[in-house]
C-alpha cells in the first residue's frame, strides 16, 4: 500500500491543481503582507474622492467614503481567508477524532457518536448558520464557530466512512496480533491512510466557507463595521452600484477567485489521493 | 410490492424523531438567547407591563417542559405564534411571504434541471469541446457567490441596460407579466449556480454508466448512440442525477435567503433575516421552522421517489 500522494511528479503534472496551488500561495501571501501591499489606508476616509473611478492612485477606484477599494480588499481578505480556513481547521479538530472513533470503534460508540451528528445535517446549512446567529449574535469570531458547527458533521462522516474502510485492511489485523493497542492503531495506522478524503472535503469547505461568510456579513449578520470583510464591502456598496460598480466587483471577483483556487485544489487532490471508501 | 410498502413506511417512520429534534431545536432558538429575550425583542417599547404581558402570553415563567408542550400543541394545530413587533400572527405573515420562496426555488429548479440534465449528458457522451466548456462552465458556476452573481446582473440588466427591474415583487395573482420582470433575475441568479452542480452530477453518472458492459451489448446490437445515450445510460444514471435535484432543492430552501434579500423579495427568508436584524425572535423561529420543514420535506420526497425509479433500493433495505 502506497502512502497518499508518494508520486510527486504525476501531482506537479496535473495542471489545475498547480494552478490551484499557485493562486492560494499568491492570496495568501497577499493576507499575510497586506500593511506592505496596500497602496492606502483601507479605513482613511477622503472626501475629495468619494466614488472616484480606477486610476493610477486607485487602482480599484474609491468607495462612497472616498476609501481606496484596493486597499480595503487586501485588508477584508485578510479576515475572509482567516475566518473560513479558521472554520474548516476548527471543524477538523472535533470533525476527525469524532469521525475516527465511530468509524474505528463501531458499534454501539458509532451510533451514541454518529446519531447526534446527523441531526444536525438535517438542516441547510446556510439556514442553520443564520439560527445560531440569531442566538450567539454577530462578529466575526461568532460567524467562525457558527461555520465550524455546521462543517464539522460533514467531516465526521466522511472520516467515519473512510475509516471504517482502511479497518477491515489486512495490516489492522496484523497490527492487533502484533499485541498493539486500539488507540496505538487508530490513531497510528487507521488515521493517517483514512485521512486523504477528509483533506479533499476539507479544501472544498474552505471554499464554500469563504461564500457562507461573505453571505452571513451581506446580510449584516457577519463581520460587522469598522473591521472591512469581502462580504462587508458588498453590503456597503449596494447603494452606489451604479456610480461605483468598481466597489462591487472588485470583492466579489476577490471571493469567487479564492473560491474557484480551493475547488481547483480539492478536485486536484481527488485525483491523486487513494480513495478508501466511498463518500 | 410490499417491499416498497414497507420501504416508505420505514421512510416516514425515520422523519418523526428528525421533526423532533427540530422541533426542539426551534423551540430552544429563543430560550438560548442571552439575558431576556422579551426585552431585547421589544427594545424601547419594553415598558414593564409589556414585557410583563408577553412572558406570561410566551408563557416563559412556567417549566421549560411544559412551555414545549404547549408550544407544540399549539404548533400541530397550525398556530405558530405572533410577531410581538407588527402584532401580525406568524400564520398569516408565512401566508403571504411563502408562495414567493417557493415560486422563485421551483422555477430555478425547474429551469436548472431542463438545461443542466442534458448539458450534463452531452458533456459526457460528446467530444472533447463539449467537455471542457461544461466543466468550465461548472467550476466557475460552483465558484462564483450567487448574491455576487445577482449584484453584477442588476448592474447589466437593470444599471446599464435598464431592461429589467433592480429588485422588488409584485404578486402573481396581481399581475402576472410583472410578477415575471421582477423575477427573471433572481431565478437566473440561482438557475446558473444550479444548472452547474446538475450537470456536475449528470456527466459523471451517464460517463459511470457508459461503460458498463450493457452499453457495449446495446452497441453491438446496432441501437443508434442518440437512443443509446439519452434512454438507456439516461435511465440507469437517474438515480443519482434525481437525488442531486432533490438535496440541491432543499439547499436553495435555504440558500433563497440571501437571494432575496439581495433582491428584495417578501419570501420567508428575507422574513427570517429582518427578523434577526430587529432581534424578532418570534418570527425567526416560524422562518427557520418553516423553511426547515420544508427541506426535510424536499428530502424525504426525493427518497421515495429515487426508491420507485430504482426498486432495488427500496427492496435492499426493505430485505
Amino acid at each position: 500500500m502506497s502512502a497518499p500522494g508518494t508520486n510527486a511528479a504525476s501531482w506537479r503534472s496535473d495542471r489545475r491543481l498547480v494552478v490551484g496551488v499557485v493562486i492560494l500561495g499568491v492570496l495568501v501571501l497577499v493576507a499575510v503582507l497586506a500593511p506592505l501591499i496596500a497602496p492606502h489606508d483601507p479605513e482613511s476616509i477622503d472626501s475629495t474622492r468619494l466614488l472616484n473611478g480606477l486610476s493610477f492612485r486607485h487602482f480599484f477606484g474609491t468607495d462612497a467614503l472616498g476609501r481606496d477599494v484596493l486597499s480595503r480588499v487586501i485588508y477584508a481578505y485578510r479576515i475572509s481567508l482567516v475566518v473560513s480556513t479558521g472554520s474548516v481547521v476548527l471543524a477538523m479538530l472535533v470533525g476527525i477524532p469524532l469521525g475516527l472513533l465511530a468509524g474505528y470503534a463501531g458499534g454501539w460508540v458509532d451510533l451514541v457518536l454518529m446519531r447526534p451528528v446527523d441531526m444536525i445535517l438535517v438542516l441547510p446549512a446556510l439556514l442553520l448558520a443564520i439560527s445560531l446567529i440569531s442566538v450567539l449574535g454577530t462578529g466575526s469570531g461568532i460567524t467562525l464557530i457558527a461555520i465550524a458547527i455546521i462543517f464539522f458533521p460533514i467531516l465526521a462522516r466522511v472520516m467515519r466512512s473512510s475509516a471504517q474502510v482502511v479497518t477491515t485492511l489486512p495490516f489492522v489485523d496484523s497490527s492487533r496480533a502484533r499485541g498493539m493497542n486500539g488507540f496505538g492503531i487508530a490513531t497510528r495506522h487507521v488515521l493517517p491512510n483514512a485521512l486523504g478524503p477528509v483533506l479533499v472535503q476539507a479544501a472544498i469547505l474552505m471554499g464554500f466557507s469563504m461564500q457562507i461568510e461573505a453571505a452571513l456579513s451581506y446580510l449584516g449578520l457577519g463581520t460587522q463595521p469598522p473591521t472591512p470583510s469581502l462580504g462587508l464591502m458588498l453590503f456597503e456598496g449596494r447603494d452606489t452600484l451604479v456610480q461605483a460598480p468598481w466597489a462591487e466587483i472588485f470583492p466579489g471577483l476577490a471571493i469567487a477567485i479564492t473560491v474557484l483556487a480551493f475547488n481547483l485544489v480539492g478536485d486536484g487532490v481527488r485525483r491523486h489521493v487513494t480513495q478508501y471508501g466511498s463518500v | 410490492m410490499s417491499g416498497r410498502l414497507l420501504f416508505i413506511g420505514r421512510r416516514l417512520l425515520i422523519t418523526i424523531p428528525v421533526l423532533f429534534v427540530l422541533s426542539v431545536f426551534v423551540f430552544l432558538l429563543i430560550h438560548l438567547v442571552p439575558g431576556d429575550p422579551v426585552r431585547t425583542m421589544l427594545g424601547f417599547r419594553a415598558t414593564p407591563e409589556n414585557v410583563a404581558r408577553i412572558r406570561g402570553e410566551l408563557g416563559l415563567d412556567r417549566s421549560l417542559f411544559a412551555q414545549y408542550g404547549t408550544w407544540l400543541n399549539h404548533l400541530i394545530h397550525g398556530d405558530l405564534g405572533k410577531d410581538y413587533i407588527s402584532g401580525a400572527t406568524l400564520t398569516s405573515l408565512l401566508s403571504t411571504s411563502l408562495p414567493v420562496t417557493i415560486e422563485l426555488t421551483l422555477l430555478a429548479m425547474a429551469i436548472a434541471t431542463v438545461i443542466g440534465v442534458p448539458l450534463g449528458v452531452l458533456a459526457a457522451s460528446r467530444g472533447r469541446a463539449w467537455r471542457s466548456g461544461a466543466e468550465g462552465f461548472v467550476i466557475a458556476g460552483i465558484s462564483i457567490p450567487d448574491f455576487w452573481l445577482g449584484i453584477m446582473l442588476v448592474l447589466l440588466f437593470a444599471g446599464t441596460l435598464e431592461w429589467l427591474p433592480p429588485s422588488g415583487y409584485v404578486k402573481l395573482t396581481d399581475d402576472v407579466v410583472r410578477n415575471i420582470r421582477y423575477m427573471v433575475l433572481p431565478v437566473l441568479t440561482l438557475v446558473i449556480g444550479e444548472t452547474a452542480y446538475i450537470a456536475r452530477t449528470a456527466r459523471s453518472a451517464v460517463e459511470e454508466t457508459l461503460q458498463k458492459p450493457f452499453i457495449g451489448y446495446l452497441r453491438a446490437k446496432g441501437v443508434p448512440e442518440r437512443s443509446i445515450v439519452f434512454q438507456h445510460a439516461l435511465r440507469n444514471a437517474g438515480v443519482p442525477i434525481a437525488t442531486v435535484i432533490g438535496i440541491q432543492f432543499g439547499v436553495l430552501l435555504g440558500g433563497s435567503i440571501v437571494i432575496e434579500y439581495a433582491f428584495g423579495l417578501p419570501g420567508v427568508g428575507k422574513l427570517t433575516v429582518v427578523a434577526i436584524n430587529q432581534r424578532n425572535y418570534t418570527v425567526v423561529q416560524g422562518g427557520v421552522l418553516v423553511l426547515a420543514a420544508m427541506f426535510i420535506a424536499v428530502n424525504l420526497l426525493v427518497e421515495l421517489v429515487v426508491g420507485v425509479i430504482d426498486p432495488r433500493i427500496a427492496d435492499g433495505s426493505a430485505a
